[in-house]
């Protein structure tokens, strides 16, 4: 298995790590049974993404992708955030191996479980607009 | 360059190299043959025989190279399995995927299987072995010492057992051959699996110990080579290589254990002592001398290994994320180790080359590391 220099670029110096302690969206995904969880703090004003930053814990994949999700939605509107796609995730990594994918995935879903929290904040249903704003990635450890 | 990772595998001693060379050069004959350079082949490999033999307290003849340790141990338990009457067998829930798969492989054909249990240092207690011991159990595989966290098992006590039973007894010798004393005769076993990378010798070569009168199907059809039971042309520079790296490996094995152990023990205390929230998989005192296995809590093993390699440490993990599955090591889960906790775990091993210096190296680049994923980690609250 090996992973792409940008994976590792993102791996060894991952941006927007940390917390915001005014965050107004927070979302949590994945698991401790799978070795990996994602966590993502928003800061959204005007549907704007105005700034974000993540903890994780996992494998230099679990990193790389929140550091490069949290790159790609960063000033970005909620609605361009929403369009964002695990592919997106990996294509912008110049390529994840196949056992790594369901990282992308976990990418993915913290962005949008970050935003259905916010919708969830203002008291509006996040399903219609978000879709699935649970963790729903599919692990098999949840068997 | 830090290379910490010799129960994966080791570099081929250069002593053993000079003896492989002519056999890979001008001795290039088939064994088999009735001319000079095939002679010179043969003999050579009757004396590698003789020399892993000795360093196992056997016969010559009881002696049989094989392809690799995976191949011993593959071999060991169904050619076993697949002479006998019985069909239940017991192994223990934290063997090689050697050993493991095949038992699983069995367990879908035909045969039931008992996993013993371990317990949180992954030793096998015996009253276990006396209770799971049936009318038909017609094999039992019990390792010698774990790949991951280094304990020991009370082999000799286990195999008694089977012996008191008339039950073939195996055992996967493969990580401590060449790191303590076996003898199979003291030890009581009727089979044990060793291979030649771990101990300086090449990759592609390992051995099977079959007790004599052992009944056991035959590996590889073809040949006769190794007494008809596991046909091939021989790897005789490999097998050169073997006998040569066990006689190295059986002439400085009370220096190189005094060496390594001290060296185990001085770099277990220094983690300790220097890194919180650090767990010691294993048992404290009755593990190989080159182990060394922690569990970090609040981080994952894969980063911590990327990280350490990006200084030039190479060491090994539990970890999902280095097993190509999502789930952690069977053997961290079965000594009782959360989930989280064993994807966090680092395995050290130490050979006799490895030196104090580089294990302050290790401790003095381990510190930071840690504690970098640890503020990357949603886990840890300070």
């Amino acid at each position: 298995m090996q992973y792409s220099q940008k994976v590792m670029d993102h791996f060894a110096n991952p941006r927007n790590v940390g917390e915001i302690e005014d965050a107004n969206a927070i979302g949590e995904v994945g698991n401790k049974k799978c070795g990996d969880i994602m966590k993502i703090y928003m800061k959204i004003e005007d549907d704007i993404i105005k700034d974000i930053k993540f903890k994780t814990f996992g494998c230099g994949a679990a990193v790389a992708t929140s550091s490069i999700a949290t790159e790609l939605v960063k000033g970005k509107t909620i609605k361009e955030a929403l369009s964002l796609t695990n592919k997106a995730v990996i294509d912008a990594l110049e390529g994840l191996p196949p056992v790594k994918v369901h990282c992308s995935v976990l990418a993915e879903e913290a962005i949008k479980s970050a935003i259905a929290d916010y919708y969830k904040r203002q008291g509006i249903d996040p399903e219609p607009i978000v879709g699935c704003s649970c963790n729903c990635t599919e692990c098999p450890c949840n068997e | 360059m830090i290379y910490v990772d010799n129960a994966a595998t080791t570099p081929i001693k250069p002593e053993v190299l000079d003896k492989m060379m002519p056999y890979l050069t001008e001795k290039f004959g088939n064994p088999s043959s009735i001319y000079k350079s095939g002679r010179e082949a043969k003999e050579a490999i009757s004396k590698a025989r003789a020399d892993i033999a000795e360093a196992l307290g056997a016969d010559e003849k009881e002696i049989y190279f094989t392809g690799s340790g995976s191949e011993a141990d593959n071999w060991a338990i169904k050619g076993v399995a697949h002479s006998a009457k019985g069909r239940h067998i017991i192994t223990t829930a934290i063997e090689h995927h050697a050993v493991l798969h095949s038992f699983e492989y069995l367990g879908r054909n035909g045969f039931e299987v008992t996993y013993l249990k371990v317990d949180n240092d992954g030793l096998v207690n015996p009253d276990d072995l006396r209770a799971a011991v049936r009318e038909d159990t017609s094999l039992i595989s019990i390792m010698t010492a774990n790949n991951e966290i280094g304990t020991i098992q009370p082999i000799k006590e286990l195999a008694q057992i089977a012996k008191e039973h008339k039950i073939p007894f195996h055992t996967d010798a493969v990580q401590a051959f060449g790191h303590i004393p076996l003898n199979v005769e003291d030890l009581g076993v009727d089979l044990l699996s060793v291979s030649a990378h771990k101990i300086g010798g090449p990759k592609g070569v390992g051995a099977l110990y079959i007790r004599k009168g052992t009944k056991i199907t035959q590996f590889m059809h073809g040949g006769a080579q190794e007494y008809g039971k596991r046909a091939s042309t021989e790897n005789v520079a490999g097998i050169v290589g073997f006998g040569c790296a066990a006689g190295l490996a059986m002439k400085n094995l009370d220096k190189n254990i005094a060496k390594t152990t001290s060296l185990r023990d001085y770099f277990i205390k220094k983690v300790q002592e220097s890194i919180p929230h650090c767990r010691l998989n294993g048992h404290p005192t009755k593990r190989l001398p080159g182990n060394v296995n922690f569990s970090f809590e609040f981080i994952e093993g894969e980063s911590l290994l990327l990280m350490l390699d990006m200084k030039g440490i190479e060491a090994s993990s539990g970890s999902a994320c280095t097993s190509g599955s999502l789930d952690p090591s069977h053997v961290l889960l079965a000594i009782g180790l959360e989930h989280e906790i064993a994807h966090g775990s680092l395995r050290i091993s130490f050979s006799e080359d490895n030196t104090v210096e580089e294990a302050d190296t290790i401790v003095r680049e381990l510190i930071p590391i840690v504690q970098r994923l640890r503020d990357m980690s949603p886990l840890y609250h300070k």
